[in-house]
């Protein structure tokens, strides 16, 4: 179900958007913010509450229409009106509160709003849903993200734990993104143990050449997977770091404005 | 490979709940096949009844029965799709009443039984259109559009025609008068017509992709958005196709006499609601059946009869179908604490 990218540079840029203004009334959520994301790179993006880091990702993954600013991917300019819209374009985002339907089963879930269809007049006449091979594709997809916690893919989902289903959501958003998958605050409602095994699906995910957007106040699981981190400070990019050139106590202050931003690296910037 | 290790250890406090799973499946495939709880409690009526009256499993009255659920069963399947996605509709018995006015009228003044039918279902269908789009466009609470709808309808049927009109017409009387005969048991073709009605809408919500997203527009309307569902366009298919079940149900409505008035079913809306709540579909959507909602009909019905052969007062029995509307919304609640 992951296609590989071989068409995208290994260190070429994905996804970028530059000067992204977003208000909401009078207040200026987004101000003329940059953001740019490299193949195969954990980004993380942190920010005080308020600081408009949401509302930027918004516009990345559809939710939002931006005021004025570009959005490119791939190079190319896209204008995206809906989060579908994003999701054709191979952008899949795992939200904070998970968006599932559940009482109905991982299988189903994985695929709502996408089923496969059966082969002859049963699918294309009737719209028959092929349910076994939806099954066994979830099944295949499970077992190439290594996640071996779920027992079985007919359970429905509110039989998961916190943990199991932020799992199915991130497996959904990896079989599915081709291009990038945006995670919000993917650890925020778990315990240390579920949060590792979701830090490690992370790593799977890139490991197969697709980049992932971290939004997450964690900032010791940020240190831990990110390649870089993009911090947001007043509605826009303060600076682009490495996790290995700083400590955590300077990323909050820089965060908090407590410290000048330093400018982005050479290295750094793309 | 540091993946692998963890997941490995999240693996082993999940092993002693597997032990106790096997004790947990009887109850757990209660909760979790919501036909089996009214199928239970309809084999028991049935078999307490047989014990305790004399000819309630009579082939008559067992008959009798079915042929008394095909109005009610047929609306409530209609209202079935629409609480499984989170709404309610008040005004199905009015849109009946209506179409099967329309019906009468027409056929009466000289239009042919079967065009009156078409455009009474066609009526029918446009005013689950109308509830459906001011419901999916504007966004307004279910609960008080259909009560809307079911104000005005009951005072345009009214309008209308104020007394009972008679239709002397075959084709309108075939769905109860027709049927096949087993013995000396008859089964209708209204009641044929309901069975493959269930039949059908219960493999459209099963295994069709428009029945998954029936389902996940009641269970989480926003989730089902972000995977790309046209909710909208769920919500109106759902309102329409239930206002042509009502137009269904209104032909059914003509029962062995061509004859209708607007006094008919007056509580059908709640009647239904009962219907579909004994059946085990939840009341906040995303989850239940069709078939439970027939089951549910066919269990007040049960009721009704069984307990006047055995002589006890009419309004006990209503006492004890609110008692049990009231009991199946309580197992309902408990399924969905036990799920959160």
């Amino acid at each position: 179900m992951s296609e590989s990218v071989e068409e995208a540079p290994r260190r070429g840029t994905v996804l970028e958007a530059h000067g992204i203004v977003k208000r909401y009334g009078h207040v200026t959520a987004v101000n003329s913010a940059d953001f740019d994301l490299r193949a195969g790179e954990v980004l993380a993006v942190i920010g005080d509450n308020g600081a408009g880091k949401s509302s930027l990702i918004k516009v990345l993954s559809g939710d939002v229409i931006p005021d004025a600013g570009e959005v490119l991917l791939d190079g190319q300019r896209v204008h995206f009106k809906s989060p579908h819209d994003a999701q054709k374009a191979g952008i899949e985002t795992v939200y904070q509160d998970l968006a599932m339907a559940p009482a109905l089963d991982i299988a189903t879930n994985l695929f709502l709003g996408r089923e496969i269809k059966r082969k002859g007049p049963l699918g294309s006449v009737l719209r028959m849903i092929d349910t076994k091979e939806m099954r066994k594709q979830s099944r295949q997809q499970m077992d190439e993200l290594g996640i071996t916690t779920l027992q079985s893919i007919t359970q429905p989902v509110d039989s998961l734990s916190g943990g199991q289903r932020q799992t199915v959501a991130v497996a959904r958003a990896a079989a599915f993104g081709r291009k990038v998958v945006i995670m919000d605050e993917p650890t925020a409602a778990l315990g240390v143990r579920e949060s590792r095994g979701v830090l490690d699906l992370i790593k799977r995910i890139t490991g197969s050449g697709i980049p992932v957007v971290l939004i997450s106040h964690d900032i010791p699981a940020v240190f831990e997977v990110a390649d870089r981190i993009h911090i947001h400070r007043l509605g826009r990019r303060a600076t682009v770091v490495r996790p290995q050139d700083h400590t955590m106590n300077e990323v909050v202050g820089i965060m908090t404005g407590a410290l000048p931003a330093p400018p982005i690296k050479e290295e750094v910037a793309s | 490979m540091a993946g692998s290790l963890k997941t490995a250890e999240e693996e082993a406090p999940e092993a002693p709940d597997t032990s106790g799973t096997r004790a947990a499946t009887i109850t757990d495939h209660i909760f979790r096949n919501p036909v089996l709880g009214p199928l239970g409690a309809l084999i028991i009526l049935i078999i307490a009844f047989s014990i305790f009256t004399d000819n309630f499993l009579s082939v008559d009255n067992t008959s009798l029965i079915l042929q008394q659920s095909v109005v009610v069963g047929t609306l409530a399947l209609g209202q079935t799709i629409i609480i499984l996605t989170g709404g309610i509709d008040l005004a199905n018995g009015a849109i009946m009443v209506l179409g099967s006015l329309v019906i009468a009228r027409l056929a009466s003044e000289g239009t042919g039984a079967f065009g009156a039918a078409l455009v009474g279902v066609a009526l029918c269908g446009v005013l689950g259109l109308i509830s459906g789009l001011i419901i999916s466009r504007l966004g307004l609470p279910p609960f008080i559009v259909t009560l809307g709808m079911l104000t005005i309808l009951q005072a345009t049927s009214r309008l209308y025609t104020k007394e009972t009109v008679l239709v002397d017409n075959g084709f309108l009387t075939f769905l109860a008068k027709g049927g096949y005969l087993f013995g000396q048991f008859q089964i209708t073709f209204g009641v044929v017509v309901v069975l493959l009605s269930v039949a059908i809408l219960h493999f459209s919500l099963t295994r069709t992709a428009w029945g998954r997203h029936v389902y996940a527009v009641g269970n989480n309307d926003l989730a089902a958005k972000r995977t790309g569902i046209d909710v909208r366009r769920v919500l109106l298919s759902v309102y329409v196709l239930a206002g042509l079940l009502y137009g269904l149900a209104a032909l059914q409505a003509f029962g062995r006499s061509p004859a209708t008035s607007p006094n008919i079913f007056p509580t059908a809306n709640l009647d239904t609601i009962t219907a579909v709540v004994i059946g085990g579909t939840s009341l906040f959507g995303g989850r239940g059946t069709v078939l439970g909602s027939y089951l549910g009909a066919l269990i007040v019905l049960v009721l009704q009869s069984g307990l006047t052969q055995a002589g006890i007062d009419p309004l006990y029995q209503n006492i004890v179908t609110g008692v049990l509307v009231i009991a199946a919304v309580a197992l309902d609640a408990v399924t969905r604490r036990r799920a959160r």
